[in-house]
């Protein structure tokens, strides 16, 4: 089972997690801020997550880890 | 099991590059080739002057900072004080392409055995977006508002055909980091230049096209388009010279 974890604290809310997603099951959360003041990244579905790790490769801040 | 996780010569100090900046792939990308080889217990970095000053806070292995270009002779120093380290660079356009040429320059020539990591975003970034000598003929940037005036300042400066030129320099590859198939292609180029360090081979440098979505006045996403369709054309991707392979076929 894939499983993607997101350090919130450190996401700046870029969204090129979002744009390299194949299957579109990430977005920007919209009601919640993290310490730095961006709306951070989240995972909606994780049941349709296939662990390609696109979104984890994309991301300029480490802020995603993937397993499965 | 394990698919993607944080790369362990990095540290934990929150990057503090703008949102969507690509300068954070490519220090993991560098991290990655640093854990691969098993080698962060004897690199030493030297950063340079630009975006990329905090280097330093970054990477988990020792760091020297260097004076604004000249990060290719402090590494010169390093490595022939103790040939035994592996010895790198991290440096942007603004630091190695203009203030650091007679640098960069002079370290291919000799053939020094250091890796340099280039990262040309076509801008200068910290001091605000001005007009940095990789910027593309027509760009408009802070002190070019009318775009790039060739008559006037010339052309760009490509560092990888530069290079392939002089016989000191041993492997000498642009990559980008603006899709994944890019991201894999530039983190395989990075780890071959650090191995052909390890291997004692001689003097490697990667050219890492990277975005600038503040100064460039895009989206972090409409950036790494903006790269695809105008960076990648007039630099174009791939190995400009690989004396250590050619040798190894003959």
């Amino acid at each position: 089972m894939a499983k993607v974890t997101f350090e919130k604290d450190l996401c700046k809310g870029c969204g090129l997690c979002i744009a390299a997603c194949p299957k579109k099951i990430l977005s920007l959360s919209t009601d919640e801020i993290n310490q730095k003041g961006h709306h951070p990244a989240q995972i909606d579905d994780q049941s349709k997550c296939i662990a390609c790790a696109f979104c984890a490769t994309m991301c300029p801040d480490c802020v995603i880890t993937v397993e499965k | 099991m394990m698919v993607f996780e944080k790369p362990k010569a990095l540290t934990n100090a929150p990057l503090h590059y703008c949102p969507g900046c690509t300068h954070g792939i490519i220090h993991r990308l560098v991290a990655e080739a640093i854990d691969s080889l098993d080698i962060a217990g004897r690199t030493i970095g030297v950063a340079s002057v630009g975006c990329s000053v905090f280097a330093y806070n970054y990477f988990n292995c020792d760091m020297v900072q260097a004076a604004h270009g000249r990060a290719p002779a402090v590494a010169t120093g390093v490595k022939r004080a103790d040939p035994s380290k592996i010895v790198f660079t991290y440096q942007g356009d603004g630091d190695l392409a203009s203030i650091g040429t007679a640098e960069t320059v002079h370290s291919a020539a000799r053939g020094e055995n250091i890796t340099i990591i280039f990262v040309n975003n076509a801008i200068y970034g910290m001091t605000g977006g001005q007009m940095a000598p990789t910027s593309l003929p027509g760009q408009v940037t802070q002190t070019s508002p009318y775009g790039r005036d060739v008559n006037t300042v010339g052309y760009p400066v490509r560092i990888c055909e530069l290079l392939a030129t002089l016989d000191g320099t041993g492997y000498v590859e642009r990559v980008a980091v603006n899709n994944v198939k890019n991201v894999r292609n530039a983190k395989r180029a990075i780890e071959k230049a650090f191995r052909n360090q390890v291997e004692g081979k001689g003097f490697s440098l990667i050219e890492v096209l990277s975005t600038c979505p503040t100064n460039w006045g895009k989206t972090p996403e409409g950036a790494l388009e903006w790269l695809d369709q105008n960076m990648i054309p007039y630099y174009p991707l791939g190995v400009y010279k690989d004396k250590f392979s050619e040798e190894a076929a003959k």
